[in-house]
């Protein structure tokens, strides 16, 4: 019988009821009395340089407050980076400003150059045509390959060229894996794009600045996924406001899958100008300046190489990689083509010898940072590729070759810094075989080549390293924070409780799952226990939520503050039953004295607490509020098989998802129901990647696809009925609840598995293509086959 | 958006007269318009209403069975009640989400001429006629190259009159991002001879297929399409697809068009 309460029941989502009924407090459904609003004026060419900008006409439209430019920003801290990654020889990677208006030059469509202060919005944007602004052009460089060439027109002046850094991993083993790989009985290369993705979260950015001059405390409402996080970047490195006269808040959000991670200027800008005016100031993306402004995803360009011996064993992996960053370095972008991507090259397999190359380009494009998933997808996409190519060069079954590649014996530390914990891949591989019927898939491909369609089988594994992280071993590695997460629990007289974590909930389900811990250790109902986030003066310093850490990291806070409530608790209950503390006991929300029948409820120890008349004062204090603050020792790393079958209509090329299935090892599962939600979006933005989502710069470094109209996200009928499964568990071996994270891994381990598919179809009907990049359109599909 | 007046006229001719002003500017459904308005790439001073005009709506079949459509009338009336032309109205079912079929017009489609849109492949493969408050408008002479019509300023189509043929079909082969016709192609057997309209995939808009139409109003069946092929001059290139991609698309479609017309 499935639980119908606590962990592993599938509570429904609680906070469903108010994003479906319209009731959901969004930044922007947030007005301060007397807003102005702030139009950005934004390039609308890649490269230039800015020769006059003249605001004094527009200055005196109606309904203008203040115009501001980049000159209004010397002196003000430039939007800093988050991660300083050192180079192979030993240097710091480049590190240009990036200020928050444009200072002398343009480096990509999109960045601004003027914020027009007005009464109104349509004021605003009125005034904005009414600025002389005269923009030398430059040449632009969009393609990474072209901007390292000598003489590339360079997008920071003073930087020597456009290289970031130039990063080898594990630099030691660089002679080892080149002797292996000559030396290799067999060698399989793929060349391959991870194509440049849009976040498109549903909820457009927003930021809304206030100054309290009685005070002198600033607050942000900012549509961000860490508001700590965004209060110590723009309070330390920006405008040089301390903690205690600062507030930042992320309500509810509308989605953000890493784009919301970071800084913006935006948020910088907002939050100066309401200080400077005295007035709250609120800026609200429109749908066509997030595709310009929001950090886009991946945009790798790598070659990958697979050792093999003579028995198939992998004996060596190479890779070398051009990961562009855009114009700017934001805040984590330096870490995810590096530290996120890098240490997962070894995948699932025990292939002794590896070496990545990643070379990171600045580019007159907008800056590229983590997506969801963040360097993993990377990872897994050309791993998963070029191990499905070699298995059908070697004509062995591709998941046959996995099988006997596959890592058995944990813990594994693997070539690439990591070490897994635990993990189980034959057995979700057996799941996977089990629920995708692949003994059914030749039977199937006939039927659709009777109907005159290829049908292809791709399957693939992942591996990902999440519930990110330890604080000493990121800051060896450049993270210029920690990544532990925090949690107080508040238990009120009459035994309800509020949790206030660090995690922040956007989309996700904290606010059903969450509860269903606390209430399973302390055996009270779910809804006396609700969860408080995204409020920098409401919660204790947290780190946020990304990288599937929310339950791994944050959950082990709150279990950790539960805890410490438990062990007062039991010592208040020993106090009103008169017995020996180590004798109490708590189960189903009653404290017990063991071998007695003596009890007293969970309410009555709280009201205790907090009316503390019959109460050891002598020993403990009133009260039961509990903080904790976990810092993981270990990454985790959930795992799982991929499968996915795809029709091809040979005549069009276009690709329709038949059947898609997932067995995942997410380690212990609190709510079933919202990990396979998380499994759900997560593919579906895997399959977006795979087949639709491509986001396109011409050679000028004009955006063109910058709308729907262009950019094709996936819908409700691009994606079939899922089959996933989490019921291969092996627990994380170093957390209190044995969780691993569940967030990513749909969009981490679903493009190899629709890629996979496609060139398994195409080959089906006897095209000799090895490879098609992503997204695989019905006209690239048509054209790798008829080309 | 700039500012502007809106008036909601009840009649053509009132609509008509509004329209004389400077800088004046029909609206339809809006569909089109309004994002455009949006994004501050249009500025009339003043906008005349469509939506009140009761004349330009509905639809009726006149006493020779030709299928009369106001031009006011929107894309889920027309794949609601169309069914006299169903090929007619399965287009128009078919066209954007339910929000855009309840506004967007017909008239508004015929009049701002998307190279991707697909009424004017169904208008001109109909041989229909645009009728506007001045004139008669055959299809063969609207239709004048992206977004450009016959229409002079301050003209409104009012009725579209579609003679109904005796098979029919509408293949559209979907942009993945925009969902308008990366290349459709609408096809209509009518007793004197096969018309075959192609939109999407020109740099000139909506075309007919002439070799298309010859081989298959003397031989209606896939087999006749054999060896031809559309040629891929000055078709579209874009992120979506090549020109040979679209020209190969007509071919593919039409063929379709004409199994699934039966
Ligand atoms: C999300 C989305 C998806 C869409 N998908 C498709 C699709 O798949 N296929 C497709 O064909 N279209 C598609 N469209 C376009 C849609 O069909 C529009 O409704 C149509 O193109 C314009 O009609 P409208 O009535 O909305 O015109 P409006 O937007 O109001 O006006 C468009 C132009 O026509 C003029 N105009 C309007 N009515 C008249 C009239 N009666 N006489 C003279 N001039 C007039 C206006 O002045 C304006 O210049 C889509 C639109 C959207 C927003």
């Amino acid at each position: 019988m499935p639980k119908d309460h606590g962990i592993g029941a599938s509570s429904k989502r609680r906070e469903d009821v108010r994003f479906l009924t319209g009731t959901g407090n969004y930044t922007d459904d947030i007005n301060a009395r007397g807003q102005a609003y702030v139009h950005f004026l934004r390039s609308d060419v890649a490269h230039g340089r800015i020769t006059n900008i003249d605001t004094a006409a527009a200055s005196e439209m109606p309904g203008v407050v203040r115009i501001f430019t980049g000159a209004d920003f010397e002196g003000i801290g430039s939007i800093p980076c988050g991660w300083q990654v050192t180079d192979r020889f030993g240097e710091v990677m480049h590190e240009p400003p990036h200020p928050v208006l444009a200072q002398g030059k343009v480096r990509h469509v999109g960045d601004p150059i003027a914020a027009i202060v007005a009464d109104s919005l349509a004021e605003a944007r009125d005034a904005a045509e009414a600025i002389e602004l005269d923009i030398e052009e430059l040449p632009a460089v969009v393609n990474m390959k072209d901007a390292l060439k000598d003489g590339a027109p360079k997008v920071h002046d003073d930087l020597p060229g456009n290289l970031c850094y130039d990063w080898g991993f594990v630099e030691e083993n660089r002679e080892a894996v080149d002797k292996a790989i000559k030396e290799a009985a067999h060698v399989t290369t793929l060349e391959l794009v991870n194509n440049r993705l849009v976040a498109n979260p549903m909820e457009p950015r927003v930021a809304l600045g206030e100054y309290n001059r009685a005070n002198d405390e600033s607050t942000l409402y900012t549509t961000s996924q860490n508001p700590h996080v965004i209060r110590l970047l723009m309070g330390a490195f920006v405008l040089g406001i301390p903690e205690h006269k600062l507030r930042v808040v992320a309500p509810d959000v509308g989605g953000g899958f890493g784009t919301k991670i970071f800084h913006y200027a935006e948020e910088a800008f907002c939050t100066f100008a309401a200080r400077q005016l005295a007035r709250p100031v609120k800026w609200t993306s429109t749908r066509s300046e997030a595709f310009m402004s929001d950090a886009h995803g991946r945009d790798h360009v790598t070659k990958i190489e697979l050792a093999l011996d003579k028995d198939n064993n992998f004996v060596a992996l190479r890779t070398d990689t051009l990961a562009n960053m855009g114009a700017y370095l934001s805040t984590f972008a330096p870490s995810v083509p590096t530290w996120l991507h890098g240490t997962l090259m070894a995948g699932n397999y025990k292939t002794p010898l590896i070496y990545v190359n990643v070379r990171a380009v600045f580019t007159n494009t907008v800056p590229v940072d983590a997506y969801r998933g963040a360097g993993r997808p990377e990872a897994t996409y050309q791993l998963e590729r070029v191990v499905d190519k070699a298995a059908r060069e070697l004509g062995v079954d591709p998941i046959a070759l996995r099988r006997q590649n596959f890592i058995t014996e944990f813990p594994y530390q693997t070539p690439v810094a990591v070490e897994y914990d635990t993990g189980d891949y034959p057995a979700t591989m057996d799941k996977l075989e089990e629920i995708a019927d692949i003994a059914g898939f030749a039977a199937r491909r006939k039927e659709s080549e009777a109907k005159g369609r290829l049908r292809g089988l791709g399957v693939n594994c992942y591996i990902e390293a999440c519930g990110i992280a330890p604080s000493n071993l990121v800051g060896q590695l450049g993270a210029r924070a920690g990544l532990y997460e925090s949690a107080t629990v508040r238990v009120n007289a009459t035994g309800s409780i509020s949790v206030m974590t660090g995690s922040h909930s956007h989309g996700q389900g904290h606010e059903t799952a969450f509860p269903q811990v606390v209430a399973e250790m302390l055996g009270i109902p779910e809804d006396q226990i609700d969860i408080v986030h995204g409020d920098t003066a409401r919660t204790p310093m947290g780190m946020g939520t990304y990288g599937s850490r929310s339950l791994a990291v944050g959950g082990s806070a709150m279990v950790r503050a539960t805890e410490k409530v438990i062990n007062k608790a039991k010592k208040i209950a020993s106090h009103l039953m008169e017995a020996s503390e180590a004798d109490i006991e708590l189960k189903d929300g009653q404290f017990t004295v063991a071998g007695t029948d003596k009890s007293v409820a969970w309410g009555d120890v709280t009201l205790a607490a907090y009316v503390p008349h019959n109460y050891p004062l002598e020993d403990i204090e009133p009260g039961l509020e509990e903080t904790a603050f976990y810092d993981p020792s270990n990454f985790t790393y959930p795992s799982g098989a991929y499968a996915c079958e795809v029709e091809l209509d040979p005549e069009t090329g276009r690709v329709t998802i038949e059947r898609f299935s997932a067995a995942d090892d997410f380690g212990n599962v609190i709510n079933p129901m919202i990990v396979s939600g998380q499994v759900h979006g997560g593919i579906a933005q895997g399959v977006g990647q795979a087949l639709m989502e491509g986001c396109v710069y011409d050679e000028n470094g004009q955006l063109l696809s910058a709308s729907y109209m262009d950019y094709a996200m996936p819908r409700a009928d691009d994606v079939p009925f899922y089959s996933v499964d989490h019921s291969c568990v092996t627990p994380c071996t170093h957390n209190p609840l044995g969780v691993k994270g569940c967030g990513e891994a749909g969009a981490i381990g679903s493009p190899p598995a629709v890629i996979n598919a496609v060139v398994d179809a195409m080959q089906s009907g006897g095209h000799d293509v090895t490879h098609i990049d992503m997204p695989a359109s019905p006209s690239r599909v048509w054209a790798a086959m008829n080309g | 958006m700039y500012n502007f007046d809106v008036v909601t006229p009840k009649t053509v001719a009132d609509a008509v007269a509004a329209l004389g002003e400077e800088d004046a500017q029909a609206l339809g459904g809006g569909q089109t318009l309004i994002p455009t308005l949006k994004q501050r790439l249009a500025s009339p001073s003043k906008l005349v209403s469509l939506t009140g005009i009761d004349e330009i709506k509905g639809i009726r079949t006149d006493d020779s069975g030709v299928l009369c459509i106001g031009g006011g009338t929107s894309h889920s009336t027309i794949a609601g009640e169309g069914s006299a032309y169903p090929a007619l109205a399965a287009l128009a079912g078919n066209i954007g989400d339910p929000a855009v079929r309840n506004r967007g017009t017909i008239g508004g489609s015929l009049a701002n001429n998307d190279p991707s849109a697909c009424y004017p492949a169904a208008a001109l493969a109909s041989g229909a006629t645009i009728v506007t408050n001045s004139r008669e408008i055959a299809a063969d002479d609207f239709f004048q190259g992206m977004f450009t019509t016959a229409l002079d300023d301050a003209e409104i189509i009012t009725e579209i009159r579609f003679p109904v043929p005796e098979k029919a079909n509408y293949q559209k082969f979907e942009q993945p991002a925009s969902r308008f016709s990366l290349v459709g192609v609408f096809l209509a057997k009518y007793a004197d001879g096969v018309r075959v309209a192609v939109t999407g995939a020109s740099n000139d808009g909506v075309f007919r297929w002439s070799e298309a139409e010859t081989a298959l109003s003397s031989n209606f069946s896939v087999d006749a399409l054999d060896g031809l092929s559309a040629s891929s001059d000055d078709m579209i290139a874009d992120m979506h697809g090549s020109a040979e991609y679209r020209a190969h698309l007509i071919g593919v479609l039409t063929k379709r068009a004409v199994a699934a017309a039966g």
